[in-house]
Order: structure tokens, then sequence, then C-alpha cells
């Protein structure tokens, strides 16, 4: 009993990283309908960026900030380097590629990804690079014999505050209301007067943020990172998303909380080696009964 | 129409008390009707009333909730869609429905598919049964892009030519399936007065010189008074009227579900 | 309505009766003009010839979003090994083999799942893909050697006397089952097959209610190009004398992916043109070091700005090569 509900909340920990970065790719799916291959790559990049700061900046952060601000600091500037990252990103690979269509727009995304994933092995070399210990809060507790760190507790917290924030602006405001329009039709969405720039605006600056400090937290919980962690985390959120239902917002962070949950239970109780089988054969079994995900719409096609 | 094609009353679509639900809307409700070999029997209503539901339950893209189709003597209900063509009904779609980067001959070809059987191996061993399949493939499309006047664009991809032209063509793609009954899905829909005159007498022709059945949902008045032996109107799912195009010309209770849908 | 016009004949360009016989013959030579290593680099460009023709029957006639086409690929690559290496089946007869047991996987993989749409079926492949990645480096069934592999598969050799072990020898041979599969291909292309395989790209439910059985037509495709991918596997294992998981990534079904986009869907020369850029593309820019993959990633991208439909899109109606070729026959007989 112990031992599953521990694995439940490294399940979440990490089922939160692949929701936040679900968020992303769900995002850019509902307007655009592609597969946005290169967010795991920003997610990434906010990894390595983040990195550097606590490496470089870590004696004056801390003297003036303490060691959370440290951290806050460290999320931000990588959270507004790829917001950045992202606008760029759109403007060079997929704003002259998308009206040829979406096959084309997903090889450019997979170009965008590699472009993005040798720029982080040139500029940080290709080997591992690890957080830097002192910079990570260390401190485990003990709740009714459960074992947990504070830093698990801060990210969940942390995760659920932000993907609160995002679930309340798709679903609650008139601005989440037009991102919604836009992905279920965007033509009429148009005509509605929704201004198309400013979506992708939002989805290509939120998605990449949201990815940069996944990929902070993710640096500080593993300590280890690697330029080609991208590719896995990315293929993890985007199951996490098409579990979901792809498109849909909360679908997105269920799924991916979803995801790591199966994970970790599947390494507690089948085999750690073959988690990841288990995740994918659940993934198709889901699929084969619900074919458009758990929170899908299961509309039959208008002929 | 002539006399003595409507002396042979041989029913070659009957519908039985067809129903079809979505969600909790009743989208065609208790629906019969029969169709005659020989006739063009156009379908009518208001917008919503079902009309579409009714041919896509009839081509086998929905289930019915209820009720059974019968072509020629069988039970097609419930059939998959290729397999309804093989039993010999075609269709044309509302939105046109083509094969866009395909061209216009390939498109007409792809409806010669279910009266041919070439496999794997006879195609990759270029058998010589095979290559007088593809030609009678080739001939029985060449003679339908004639018929329906789109020779001079046998090699253009289909989605550069003209609506009108894509309607014919769709038109032409379902003739190629070599079938009993033709169902048409609003084919002057789009079509400048002159294409929907050109269409008209396609249509009689058609029926004129094949042994043909055609089942029609059709917004035009002039086209379906002009070119049906019987009409049937729908409304809400459920047949209200039906009769000669005449009867159901001054019938009240069509004029009302008419009037009745004026705003929409 | 009676305007039968003969369609207007496109003659061959100059260009294309010069590509139509130089391209053959500059295969044919390549391998005696330059030394082992560039002849190599020509392998693993058939390879990735053959692994793109087979994924294009899948992705580029048929539209089926498949990104876990190296599991194909794996298992054809996997049989051959384990049969070779434990039970000493000879290779060349696991080359059938191969195919058979991809093909069969593809079956029974493929069958519950065919009816998902787009993107759907797209991750489902990826999961596919995956689960056979991960199997291996398990070490599924104590039979595939974990991380590490399996190794000391043999050559193929016929009937023992004659042994394919050189570098020209295996160029030779990856070439020569590309060219047979691609007249194969054209074959199918120019059929009801393919026909009922580009009308169910182009619209499932037309294709559907114009006699297209639109489930068989999906999973044959699947299962042949499944087929073909084995085949790959078996030419590459033997080749290598070992095969690893690490040969069988996601990274490469996204490879075989940019290939056919890259090329042109549904295009055999596009396939040549896709398979050349991502085999031949790393070697060239070697000079680059790190920098190399940058410009492949740029390359992608620009590529797509330039040339959305491919490098060499596929040409209907009497216009495309095939087509070509047999005019110029005829009027050769003429």
């Amino acid at each position: 009993m112990r031992v599953a509900v521990e694995q439940i909340i490294n399940g979440l920990t990490i089922g939160s990283f692949y929701a936040l970065i679900a968020l992303g790719y769900s995002m850019v799916y509902g307007i655009l309908k592609l597969i946005n291959f290169v967010h795991g790559d920003f997610f990434t990049l906010g990894s390595y960026l983040g990195y550097t700061i606590l490496i470089f900046a870590a004696a004056f952060i801390t003297a003036h900030f303490g060691l959370w601000g440290g951290i806050v600091c460290a999320m931000l500037v990588a959270a507004l380097c790829l917001a950045l990252t992202g606008l760029v990103v759109e403007r060079i690979a997929y704003r002259p590629i998308y009206p040829a269509g979406r096959l084309p727009a997903v090889v450019s995304a997979l170009g965008a990804s590699i472009v993005l994933q040798n720029a982080i092995m040139v500029i940080w070399g290709p080997r591992y690079q690890a957080y830097p210990a002192p910079m990570i809060p260390n401190l485990h507790l003990l709740f009714f014999g459960i074992n947990i760190t504070l830093l698990q507790v801060v990210i969940l917290v942390f995760s659920f505050v932000l993907m609160g924030i995002l679930y309340y602006i798709i679903q609650k405001t008139l601005f989440g209301a037009s991102v919604r329009a836009m992905a279920l039709d965007r033509d009429t969405a148009s005509l509605m007067g929704i201004d198309f720039n400013r979506v992708i605006l939002f989805i290509f600056t939120l998605g990449p943020a949201l990815g940069a400090v996944t990929g902070v937290m993710v640096g500080m919980y593993y300590r280890q990172i690697s330029f080609t962690m991208g590719w896995n985390y990315g293929l993890k959120a985007f199951t996490a998303t098409i579990l979901g239902g792809i498109g849909n917002i909360p679908g997105a962070m269920f799924g991916g909380l979803l995801l790591g949950v199966l994970e970790m239970l599947g390494a507690a109780y089948i085999s750690a080696a073959w988690k990841d089988v288990f995740v994918f054969i659940i993934l198709i079994l889901v699929l084969i009964f619900r074919p458009t995900g758990i929170f899908g719409e299961t509309t039959a096609e208008k002929v | 129409m002539t006399d003595e094609r409507r002396t042979t009353h041989d029913v070659v679509l009957e519908t039985k008390k067809l129903t079809k639900i979505f969600g909790g809307l009743t989208a065609v409700a208790d629906f019969d009707a029969d169709v005659r070999a020989g006739e063009i029997y156009s379908l009518i209503g208001p917008n919503g009333a079902g009309k579409t539901t009714v041919f896509n339950v009839v081509t086998g893209i929905y289930r019915p909730d209820h009720g059974n189709v019968i072509f020629k003597g069988a039970d097609i209900t419930g059939k998959k869609p290729h397999e309804i063509v093989r039993f010999g009904i075609a269709r044309t779609f509302q939105n046109i429905r083509i094969f866009p980067h395909m061209t216009c001959l390939e498109n007409i070809m792809a409806g010669q598919h279910c009266r041919t059987s070439a496999g794997l191996w006879s195609t990759l061993f270029a058998t010589p049964q095979k290559h007088r399949e593809e030609e009678k493939i080739r001939e029985t499309a060449e003679r339908r892009i004639r018929q329906v006047g789109l020779a001079r664009f046998r090699d253009e991809l289909a989605r550069n030519i003209s609506y009108g032209s894509q309607r014919m063509l769709e038109i032409a793609r379902a003739l190629a399936t070599e079938p009993a009954l033709l169902v048409l899905d609003e084919p002057s829909s789009g079509l400048n007065a002159g294409e929907t005159d050109a269409l008209m007498k396609f249509l009689r022709e058609l029926i004129a010189n094949e042994n043909l059945t055609i089942l029609l949902i059709e917004h035009d008045m002039n086209v379906v008074m002009g070119i049906s032996d019987r009409v049937a109107v729908m409304d809400e799912g459920r047949k209200i009227a039906e009769g000669r195009p005449e009867e159901i010309y001054n019938d009240p209770r069509v004029i009302e579900a008419y009037l009745g849908s004026e705003d929409d | 309505m009676d305007d039968s016009n003969p369609s207007p004949v496109r003659r061959l360009h100059l260009y294309e009766t010069i590509l139509l016989f130089a391209v053959p013959v500059l295969f044919v030579v390549y391998p005696f003009a330059v030394n082992d290593y560039y002849i190599d680099i020509g392998f693993y460009f058939g390879i990735y010839a053959l692994l793109g023709l087979s994924l294009n029957i899948v992705l580029g006639e048929v539209g089926l979003f498949d990104l876990g086409h190296a599991g194909f690929y794996a298992i054809g690559a996997y049989t051959t090994a384990i049969l070779n290496t434990k039970l000493g089946v000879p290779v060349i007869i696991l080359i059938p083999v191969s195919a058979l047991a991809a093909a069969l996987f593809a079956y029974i993989v493929c069958s519950p799942i065919i009816h998902l749409r787009g993107d759907y079926l797209c991750v489902v492949t990826i999961g596919m893909g995956e689960i056979v990645r991960l199997a291996l480096i398990n070490n599924f069934l104590g039979l595939t050697g974990g991380p590490n592999g399996v190794y000391n598969i043999d050559f193929p050799s016929f009937g023992g006397s004659f042994v394919i072990d050189s570098s020209i020898e295996y160029y030779f041979l990856i070439w020569i089952i590309v060219g047979v599969s691609i007249v194969g291909l054209i074959r199918l292309q120019h059929s009801r097959i393919g026909r009922a395989w580009n009308c169910i790209r182009e619209d499932e439910v037309a294709a559907g209610t114009t006699g297209i059985d639109v489930r068989y037509y999906k999973l044959l495709a699947f299962v042949l190009g499944a087929a073909l991918a084995g085949v790959a596997g078996n030419i590459y294992a033997s080749k290598l004398m070992a095969v690893s998981p690490e040969s069988f990534t996601f990274w490469e079904s996204c490879m075989m992916f940019c290939i056919i986009l890259i090329g042109g869907m549904g295009s055999i020369p596009g396939v040549l043109i896709g398979a050349a850029f991502i085999s031949l593309f790393p070697e060239i820019f070697r000079p680059f070091a790190m920098y190399r993959m940058l410009v492949f990633g740029v390359v992608m991208i620009l590529m797509m700005m330039f040339r959305p439909g491919g490098a060499w899109p596929r040409r209907r109606g009497g216009a495309d090569l095939p087509s070509l070729f047999s005019r110029m026959r005829k009027s050769h007989d003429g």
C-alpha cells in the first residue's frame, strides 16, 4: 500500500511533466492540426537555459534572492527565451509552409527539431549535463510513513497551479473561447472576427514557455539532462495528448497525469524495463475502444 | 415518361419502417418507400427533413436503428458501403466527393473496381487476364467519360475541372459501377440554369437508354417536376406525402411543410 | 454529349529520355568507379530506397500516417538474425521468411487498429514501433540479446557456391531487389489495387461508396509495406553481420517518413530522391562535422518551403514515367 501511494505520487510528478508538455502539443494541434515535433526540443532548450543560469549565476542569485529565488529566476528566463524561440520557429519553419498542407509542415517540424537539437549539442556539447546539486532543495518529508521530497511537493503544486491557470484561460475567458472556436473551425472563427495571428501568438509563446518551465523542473528532479531528451519526453507527451483526445486541453492534462501514474505503477508492479511497453499497450487498447481518446468527441463524420 | 415502362411495377428498392436516431434526435422515423424499376423517384422536403440520412442508410454509411432496406428482394440492411455497391446501388454526394488528385479517367476507372477482380499476384506478375481486365476497365471508363462529355479532361486532375464538370464526373463514376439503382443527392445544386437543363436532359436519356432506376434528392422544383415519375415528401424524418409530381405540387400538406420552414 | 478528343500526347522531354537511360547505367557503373567506402554508401542508399518504397505504399499510396515503420524493419532484421544464428537457416532463404514474418506481424497488429483515423493511427504506429524496440532491448523471450543485439550472422550464399560477402556484391544485391520492387510497385500503381489505394487516400467515404473495401486495402498496404521493410531488414542484418535495437528507433521511422515527403507522396522517383537525400547528405557534409545535422534540418525546412509537394511529385494521366516509357516503346514498334 505504501509503495502504491509512493508510486502514484511519483507518477503524478512525472505525469505533470508530461501534462505540461502535452499542453503545448495539444494547443498547436488544435489550431493547426500539426504534430509539433519541435516542442520536445523547446523543452530541452528550456532545461539547458535553466541549467546555464543556475551554473553561472548561482552565487550571485542565491546571495540576492535565496535558493528558491534562484530557481524562479532560472524558470522565468528560460520561459521568456523559449516564448521568443517559439515565435521565431513559427515564423520561419511553419508560417511559410502550413498553407501547403499539414504533411509538409510535419517534415518542416522535424527539420526544426533536428536544427534545435543539434544547436543545443553544438552549444552545450554532446555529453550529459548535471544540474548543480547545491542549487536544488534536498529535503525529505514523511507523511504517515510515506516518503516524499519537498521538491516533489513543490513541483506538484506548481504544475497544478500552472495547469489551473491555463485551464481557466482556455475554458473560462473570452479569449479562451476564441482559441477553442479557432480549434473547432478556423474559417468560421475568422469570419466571426477572431484574429488568427493573436491566437497563434498565444499558443506559440505560452506552449514553449510551459515547456521551458517543465524543462527546468525535470532538470531539478532528475539532475541529469541531455540534448536528446526532448524526443523521449516529446513522444510521451504526444502520446498523452492522444490518450486524452487530441486538441482537447483538459484531455491533455488528464492524459499526461494518467500516463505518468501508469508508467510508475507499471514500473513497480510489472517491471521497470517493460513500463513503457505497458504504457503503449494501454494507449493502443484505449484507442481500440475509444478511437478518439478518452475525452475526444465521438461524432460521426458528416456526409 | 413512356407508359410501357411504367407497366412493369417490379420494386427495386424497398425501405420498411426505416428509423435512424442521432443522440436524442430522430432523423428518420418509420420511413417506408418503394422505388420501382425504371422510374425516377424523387425525395423532397425542407432542410433537415432527413432525406440525406435516408440515402446514407440505404448506401450503408449509417446503420439504421430499426427497419430494413430491401434491394431486389435481398435484405441489405447494415451492409457495408462497398458491399452495397456490389449489389448494384451507386450514389453521389450533396457536396461533391471526387478523388481530387487523380485524373478524371482514373476517377471513373475506380468505379469499375467492384466489377473486376485482379488480385495482388496477377498484378505483380502482369498476367494476361489482368491485362484483359485492365483493358475492359479502361474501355468502360472511356465510354462513360464520353457519355458525360468530359473526354477532353481525361488526363486532367479532377480538382482542376469546373464544379459542374465535377458533378458529371461523380455521376460517371457512379455509373461505372454498373448500378441498377442510381442514388443522386441534389445533383443540380451549384449548377447554373444551362447546366441544370443539360443535367435533366442527361438523366432523361439515361433512364430511357439504360436499365436503370434513379432515386433523387432535389431542391430545384423545376427539376423535380420536370423529370420525376413519383415524388415523396419528407418532413421531420417522416414521409408526409407521395404521388405523381402534379399531385404533390398541389398537396396542402406539402405546401405547409415548405411554408413552415420558410425561415431556414 | 459526345466530345471524344484524344488526350494530348505529351512527348518525352530530352532530359527525361536521358534520365531514363543514364540513371540505370550510372547505378551499374558507379561501384566499379569508386572504393569500398563509397560502395557502402551506395548500399545504404539502396537500403533507404527499399525502406522508402515500403513506407511509400502505406503513406504515399494510401495516406496512412505510419511513424512506426522501423518496427517492421526490425522484425525482418531480427527474424533473420535469430533464425540464422540459432537454427542455422541460410540467410538467403530467410529473405522471404523475414518478409512473411514482418507481414504477419503487420497483419496481426494492424487488424484491430486499422479503423483509426489520421493522427490516432499515427500515434498507434509510433507505439507499435516503440513496443518492438523496447521488447528487443529487454531481450524478449531470451532471443533478442538485449541492448547488444544478435551477432555472427552469416553472409547470404547461393547453394554454398556463390557467397555474397563483398561490398560490391551487397551493393548489387540491394539494388537488384530495389529494381524488382520498383517494377512490382509500378504495376500496382497502374492497377485496380493502386487506384483503390489512391481513392482511399483521397476520400475514404467516397472510396467506400465507389465499391472499394477500405479496410481490406488498408491492411493490404500495411502487409505489403511491412513485407518489403522485412526484406530490407534481412539484407541490413547480414551486411552488418549483427543487429541491435539502436538501428530501429523512432528517429529511423521519422527519417523514412521524410523520404516520402521530401520525394513526393506516391512517387517512385521521388522515393529515390528522398532516400538519396537522407543517406547521402550526411556523408557529403561530413566536413562540416557537428554542424552537418544542423544544415540537414535547415535544408529539410527549405525543401518544404520551396517544394511542398516533394522534389518529384507523382505525375498522372500519361505524364508519368511508366506511361511515357510504354508510349515510347509503342512508337518504336510502330
